[in-house]
């Protein structure tokens, strides 16, 4: 590999569109991560990373493979599932551990444990 | 013999996704996964019920367009910066699911969908505490939440 295949034209804007929908998604949960003020709220930018910014690279790379090879190509759907499936584990733990220092510090505008109606 | 067919299931079928579709690898997937199942076996976990199959193509279609709707509603957000008026908070809402895997299915559900984020569950009290990014209306969370995701799980793992 490492040379460019010549892939029909409907493949390449596919490709293209899939590629850029990933990227540019990616770059805006990054920029959203650098300019949110609080951190619950800085929780939420990655996630369009981790949902269809990791979702559009994947269907560029499967389309491109698939049609470069002349065979079907869709391994890459496990790193999707792999993401998916594992981005909560690392997000609870950060936000439990927030929560957990917020709540030490008695800061008011986190709900505490035990009074669930309590809001800002 | 096998403990949770699923599973075995699964692995052969990521084995030969990985390795390519030969029958050589899929003797040696098959051998893997008939172990890695027995050694989850010893580890005893709850085993999930999923009691109505033909509603998860249902679940799964669902939560996709959601996921492409609150992408779009979450980058706009970024970009643009919130509207008057908008702004995130936490929400509590109590549940009614028990089963482990069904709660789990649902973080999964709530985390992936950008603009809400589970932040924890307490057994006791039966209640999550999310965070969401744009709270302009908690009652149209709380039912998205109940009506939307939370009573086809109670049907699919009953």
């Amino acid at each position: 590999m490492g040379f460019v295949v010549d892939i029909p034209l409907w493949g390449a804007i596919a490709v293209a569109f899939f590629l850029l929908v990933g990227a540019s998604l990616t770059l805006i949960g990054a920029i959203g991560f650098l300019r949110l003020p609080t951190f619950y709220e800085r929780i939420h930018a990655p996630t369009l990373g981790t949902s269809w910014g990791i979702g559009g690279i994947m269907l560029a790379s499967m389309i491109y493979f698939t049609l470069s090879s002349q065979r079907l190509v869709i391994h890459e759907i496990l790193i999707g599932i792999f993401v998916t499936i594992t981005t909560p584990v690392t997000l609870m733990l950060l936000a439990r551990a927030a929560l957990h220092r917020d709540r030490a510090e008695n800061d008011l505008n986190v709900p505490s444990k035990f009074r669930n109606e309590q809001d800002d | 013999m096998l403990p949770y067919p699923l599973l075995t299931l699964s692995l052969i079928l990521m084995w030969l996704l990985l390795s390519g579709f030969t029958p050589g690898q899929f003797i040696l997937g098959t051998l893997v996964a008939v172990f890695a199942s027995w050694a989850m076996a010893s580890l005893r976990p709850d085993k999930p019920k999923i009691r109505k199959w033909h509603l998860l193509p249902k679940l799964v279609t669902i939560v996709f367009l959601d996921i492409i709707r609150s992408n779009l509603a979450v980058a706009y957000v970024l970009l643009f910066g919130r509207k008057r008026g908008q702004r995130s908070g936490f929400l509590a809402i109590p549940l009614e699911i028990e089963d482990r895997t069904a709660l789990s299915v649902l973080a999964i559900i709530l985390t992936s969908t950008p603009g809400s984020a589970w932040l924890e569950y307490d057994p006791h009290d039966r209640t999550v505490l999310l965070h969401v990014l744009d709270l302009q209306n908690e009652d149209e969370w709380i039912d998205l939440v109940k009506n939307r995701y939370e009573k086809l799980l109670m049907e699919i793992f009953a």
